[in-house]
């Protein structure tokens, strides 16, 4: 009796996902709520079944002394159990914090440190060794507990617990107190601390993200309406779950609306699983997106003559059809035959292979896609989207509404957030998902986030003529031109590197008249190119210097510039000299970082002369000496003599149209 | 140029003008091409697990036929003698393993493909010994097999109805050897067997046992042709003939392939009687008893493992 | 530490094998005792395979007997090895390479399925029953082996090291109380071997079951094994622990010294 008074008062608010979940074991019990591929079947859990789960596993941590604002480190791939120890956690009060898995001892130890980790719940053998590595130096850290007995028998300690004794001392101790894990839940609301998540800080430690439970759902709820977001979404968790975004999609969304979460068998079987369960709302970060359309293509290239023209031919019509059938624009009958057709032959298995003949909505975000790419799985009929976030932000500070997705903008501000530029064309927002704080770093939060509450980005962006969002490069990056241009080098250099051709690019532009650029051609993609139009080379060098590359280059350079043209506040930034660079940009060279990303102010200092020659109109050409390493790990000098080409500037688009 | 639309031409235009002879002659062509299928597959079970070129499989077709009947005409019922004939079969599988296979062991190829030659001849021997050599008919009647025709489209279209018990008998026994292969232990067992020898042995398969059951599974196919050929024409040793015809639906669909003997052998029934009827009378007629060799012949150059066989790849 | 190991699993008392005049094996005595981890090493053509193959039954010894589970037999018979547990792995992997991984492990099960033909050929009733029992128990071999990314691969397209693994597992489908593995670390990287170590030692603490190894790498046998027989020219050199073993001055001179010489 007593029991469903107390649920009944707490269905009032649903303010935390413990309450969230207490209320989906009522709506829909025999729902499924977790699948977990195990043993080469699907496992499920329907909410009441996880309900149950996380009360035992919630009783069974207050008996061993979790109290109320305790940390629990939460580490190991996706699984269900993982999912409700946080939630466990949270029921009774506590703070969970997840943790990168593949992090090592050492790195785990100045999160464990700083979060005051109490309690830790870990998928197998090996992060319990990480963690009895560490424990030691962690005098707070004082039980953890295993999802996965294999290889553990011989751990014998008594702070080491298996996951499923202590969900059976809970139950027991549910069966005696049978009110005390509701009244836990009802000492909950949402302006509790939900959870810690540490951003992996490029720079300097990583910082302790505290978000509350407000903060996480009510963002939850407006993604939900945004997009349309049912219960009968099926999502496959497989990205780390000490990331934000695992935390809404996985976690948040699925408590808020009630959808099914499935965890893959294991991190290799990711693509396999991924066809099995044929999620209809996916994320994933371009990288994997790219992935799989090299993988197509690869095996296009090997497939028969007749299904790599079928191929092609189809391809070629999604590419125009299937956009315009995905935005809501007219599309002709016979097109509309057309593309059934090669969606029963191309495009429907191609899918069903990807896993994504299911997939009504997908995102990307994190960092920029290449536009072909994102038309790949656009014209298949796969409402990719781009969204722009951050931890801070709960996730959502833009997207792309349905209708109106462009693959050079990250969309509109998102609903509940509102956006401001600065002057230098930093990003700020303001937003019921902006964090709480950092946690024990006063100062950090203060940087960050003013009294208003309105946040950093610390990117620079700005608005384009449908008031989507476009970002253009760091704020600290961004530069301003002698006549007081923008001047964003990342972004004309990612729009460079979009073509296949140039594999790496660095735009100088800077307190400068005008915008030049180094190019380094890829080599096996112009190379290809040479072999067919049967120009001989006979290395890196000689290859760059050719005129042809050099025609052809030119043709990329000012594809770019056009592009910059339609951006009113970038158009002065067009690339107005370039040339190409004699070799590649070595990391053995310390041009670039180890991750490949380019060291600009050593390759400022190193081609120096070069970037003279550039600035000055007068000169066609540059001679240089420079070190370079070479495959075998010896050094030695080069020198070359390397043209300077001018490139047309396109006019700018949006003047035209004022003029 | 006249002679270019006699070949070229002429035949398609005739196809299209009468679709319902054609459609009669692509039911002939299945019909003969199933039988084929059915003697391929004996031939492809026995290569497969035991890696022997069987030249005994025309052979045993007769055998099997030619012991049912003669076991009816010496006054033994329809419904006994089948199952004796099984067993019969079942006691030659189990005499060709004890008496060819096993001390053959380890033998080069060819030794046992000139043992089955051996097989061929004793069969022919004591089948003559037995029930003499005069061509006999099947008792169709006593198996409760369908005679008579039923007709489509104002008669135009007639379809005899033992052959369609013929394709309804055959394509059950390939349902059947399908899950039976599939599903059953010894379905893995023999496919372990055809993969690797060495390692099936270490797994526990006793070759023995899968030989034995391998020609006992072929000898059943053989008997199920010999009535269905039987049935059509007469019981003689003549028939074993038609196991020639086998080889270029080997050649078609691979020897190491169940898909593509049934395949292979309706490529080869369906593509002779067309062959024969439309293009028959250029060179004369009778091109039914070449074509299929010369289809394989074509296949031979262009795809020399067949249309499901395995890549052959000679590693030095 | 001998409390750990039980009696006599396998013992072969004289045995001499050889084809033809060649003499592959002489007059050969030891036994492996159940739990153990036992090695046979040797340098190439010390007869070490030829020894692994008379124990499974693929050789037939001219002389000797061999006494397994209590039972004297002049030979074993491969057949008669499988069935009562005694599985092996080969030193260049033999696979069926036409199948996936799950039906190469499920191979393994053949020996512990039921002869009952018309239940099987309907797939119905108690034939359905048993193969899930039979998967449940390759799956879990497969979870062991860490190969579920595999699992419906075609072995042929796997590399050398899952191959061995895939191997491993059905061997282990067999339930084996003995397992025999002929050279389980060759052609394996750094990292390939370690798991395997891992794995044998796994199977040997979380099965019980005896594993008779053969291995050229010496360091990975002294590691791992309990007991050490050395062949050399089809001769038995010596045996004992792994200590005693590189103690023992003929085992340095015939053996040891030809791989420092390398």
């Amino acid at each position: 009796m007593k029991e469903t008074t107390a649920t009944e008062k707490l269905s009032q608010v649903l303010d935390t996902i413990p309450k969230l979940l207490l209320d989906h074991a009522k709506k829909r019990a025999d729902r499924p709520a977790n699948r977990l591929k195990d043993l080469g079947i699907w496992q499920t859990w329907t909410w009441s079944e996880v309900a149950d789960e996380v009360r035992n596993l919630a009783c069974g941590l207050s008996k061993i002394g979790f109290q109320r604002g305790d940390k629990l480190a939460v580490i190991g791939d996706n699984r269900p159990r993982l999912y409700w120890s946080m939630v466990a956690a949270q029921a009774l009060g506590g703070i969970p914090v997840p943790l990168y898995q593949d992090s090592v001892a050492e790195e785990m130890v100045y999160v464990l440190e700083n979060a005051d980790v109490k309690y830790a719940i870990v998928q197998n053998q090996e992060q319990t060794d990480k963690l009895l590595e560490i424990k030691d130096r962690l005098p707070n850290l004082k039980h953890i507990c295993y999802e996965e007995p294999r290889g553990m028998r011989d751990y014998t300690q008594d702070f080491i617990h298996y996951y499923k004794d202590i969900q059976k001392t809970g139950r027991d101790y549910h069966n005696e107190n049978p009110d005390y894990f509701l009244q836990e839940i009802g000492k909950g609301q949402g302006s509790d601390i939900s959870i810690f998540l540490y951003t992996s800080g490029t720079t300097g430690k990583p910082k302790g993200v505290v978000l509350t439970s407000d903060n996480l759902i009510i963002t939850a709820r407006n993604s939900i309406e945004f997009d349309n977001l049912t219960s009968e979404e099926e999502v496959l968790a497989y990205l780390p779950m000490a990331w934000v975004g695992d935390n809404i999609f996985s976690l948040a969304q699925a408590y808020v609306i009630g959808f099914c979460v499935n965890c893959p068998e294991n991190p290799e079987t990711v693509m396999t699983d991924l066809k099995e369960i044929g999620p209809t709302y996916y994320f994933a970060p371009p990288a994997i997106y790219e992935t799989v359309l090299t993988k197509v293509m690869i095996r296009m290239e090997d497939a028969s003559k007749i299904k790599r023209s079928m191929f092609k031919y189809f391809m070629d019509l999604a590419k125009s059809v299937g956009i315009r059938i995905l935005d809501g624009k007219p599309v002709s009958f016979k097109e509309r035959i057309l593309y059934s057709i090669g969606q029963f032959l191309v495009y429907g298995p191609l899918k069903n292979n990807l896993g994504l003949s299911r997939t009504r909505l997908a995102y990307t975000a994190g960092e920029a896609i290449g536009p072909e790419i994102f038309e790949f799985f656009r014209s298949l009929g796969i409402n990719i989207k781009q969204l722009y976030g951050q931890t801070e932000a709960s996730v959502f500070i833009c997207a792309q509404p349905d209708g109106q997705v462009k693959a050079d903008t990250v969309g509109t501000a998102y609903p509940g957030v509102e956006l401001r530029l600065a002057d230098n064309n930093e990003v700020f927002y303001r937003s019921p998902g902006v964090f709480h704080s950092y946690y024990k770093n006063p100062e950090s939060t203060a940087e960050t986030k003013d009294a208003e509450g309105w946040v950093a980005t610390g990117d620079a962006g700005f608005f384009d003529e449908d008031g989507h969002l476009k970002i253009i490069d760091r704020a600290k990056d961004v530069g301003r031109m002698s006549d007081g241009t923008m001047f964003a080098p990342k972004y004309i250099e990612n729009k460079l590197k979009f073509f296949p051709f140039i594999k790496e690019a660095v735009a100088f532009g800077d307190e400068k008249e005008f915008t030049t650029a180094f190019i380094c051609i890829d080599i096996e993609a112009v190379g290809n190119w040479a072999e067919r139009k049967n120009l001989a080379y006979s290395g890196y060098t000689d290859l760059s210097a050719r005129a042809e590359v050099y025609d052809l280059l030119q043709e990329c350079v000012e594809t770019v510039n056009a592009d910059l043209a339609r951006d009113e506040k970038l158009s002065g930034s067009q690339i107005k000299r370039f040339l190409l660079l004699h070799k590649e940009l070595d990391a053995d060279d310390g041009e670039l970082t180890r991750t490949r990303k380019v060291r600009r102010r050593i390759v400022a200092e190193k081609y120096a002369v070069l970037i003279s020659a550039l600035d000055d109109p007068q000169q066609t050409h540059c001679e240089i000496d420079s070190q370079m390493t070479f495959e075998d790990g010896r050094t030695g000098m080069v020198h070359a003599d390397l043209q300077i080409r001018e490139s047309a500037l396109a006019e700018s688009q949006v003047h035209t149209l004022a003029a | 140029m006249e002679i270019l639309t006699t070949i070229f031409i002429q035949p398609f235009f005739d196809m299209a003008a009468d679709p319902i002879l054609f459609l009669q002659v692509i039911w002939e062509g299945f019909v003969t091409g199933i039988l084929y299928s059915l003697i391929a597959l004996g031939f492809v079970l026995i290569f497969k697990a035991s890696g022997v070129f069987n030249f005994a499989q025309g052979i045993m077709v007769v055998f099997a036929a030619l012991t049912l009947v003669g076991l009816h005409e010496n006054g033994i019922p329809a419904y006994i003698a089948l199952p004796i004939t099984i067993l019969v079969m079942y006691a030659l599988a189990f005499s060709v393993e004890r008496l060819v296979l096993r001390p053959l062991v380890n033998q080069p190829d060819i030794i046992l493909f000139m043992a089955t030659i051996g097989v061929t001849f004793f069969l022919i021997g004591f089948g003559e010994f037995i029930f003499g050599g005069e061509p006999k008919m099947m008792i169709t009647e006593e198996l409760l097999l369908p005679y008579g025709s039923i007709t489509f489209f104002d008669d135009m279209l007639i379809l005899q109805e033992i052959d369609i018990a013929a394709s309804g008998i055959a394509a059950l026994a390939l349902i059947f050897l399908a899950l039976f292969l599939g599903k059953t232990k010894i379905g893995i067992a023999l496919r372990a067997v055809a993969d690797d020898n060495q390692a099936a042995l270490s797994v526990g398969v006793s070759l023995n046992t899968i030989w034995v059951l391998v020609w006992f599974i072929s000898g059943i196919i053989a008997l199920i042709t010999g009535i269905m050929w039987g049935a059509k024409s007469d019981v003689s040793f003549a028939l074993s003939i038609i196991a020639f015809k086998a080889l270029p639906v080997l050649i078609l669909g691979g020897f190491t392939s169940v898909q593509g003997a049934i395949v292979g052998g309706l490529i080869i029934g369906i593509g002779e009687k067309i062959g024969e009827f439309y293009w028959g009378d250029l060179v004369g007629g009778s091109i039914e008893s070449w074509l299929a060799y010369m289809i394989a012949l074509v296949f031979l150059l262009f795809r020399p493992q067949g249309l499901f066989g395995e890549k052959i790849i000679e590693r030095v | 530490m001998e409390s750990k190991f039980g009696d006599y699993l396998l013992s072969v008392d004289h045995i001499s094998l050889s084809f033809g005049g060649v003499k592959a094996l002489k007059d050969i005595s030891f036994g492996i005792r159940e739990k153990e981890v036992f090695a046979i090493i040797g340098p190439n053509g010390a007869g070490k395979t030829s020894m692994l193959n008379v124990i499974n039954g693929f050789y037939h010894p001219q002389e000797g007997e061999i006494t397994y589970k209590g039972v004297h037999r002049k030979q074993m018979k491969s057949h008669d090895a499988a069935v009562h547990g005694i599985a092996r792995t080969f030193q260049n992997v033999a696979l069926f390479k036409g199948m996936s991984t799950l039906d190469n492990i499920m191979t393994g099960r053949i020996i512990h399925m039921k002869r009952n033909l018309f239940w099987q050929a309907i797939y119905l009733g108690p034939a359905r029953k048993e193969e899930m029992a039979n998967r449940e128990y390759v799956e879990d071999i497969i979870d062991f082996l860490e190969i579920q990314a595999i699992r419906r691969t075609p072995v042929g397209r796997l590399p050398y090291g899952l191959q061995k693994r895939v191997e491993l597992g059905r061997a282990l489908a067999m339930e084996p109380d003995l397992l025999l593995l002929d050279e389980p670390m060759a052609g394996m990287n750094i990292e390939e071997k370690q798991d395997m170590c891992r794995f044998v030692l796994d199977v040997n603490d979380q099965y019980g079951t005896t594993i008779a190894l053969i291995e050229h790498d010496m360091s990975v046998v002294m590691d791992i094994s309990d007991k050490v027989v050395v062949l050399d020219y089809g001769e038995k050199l010596a045996e004992g622990t792994p200590d005693e073993i590189r103690g023992n001055q003929t085992v340095i001179d015939a053996y040891l010294g030809v791989t420092t010489a390398n």
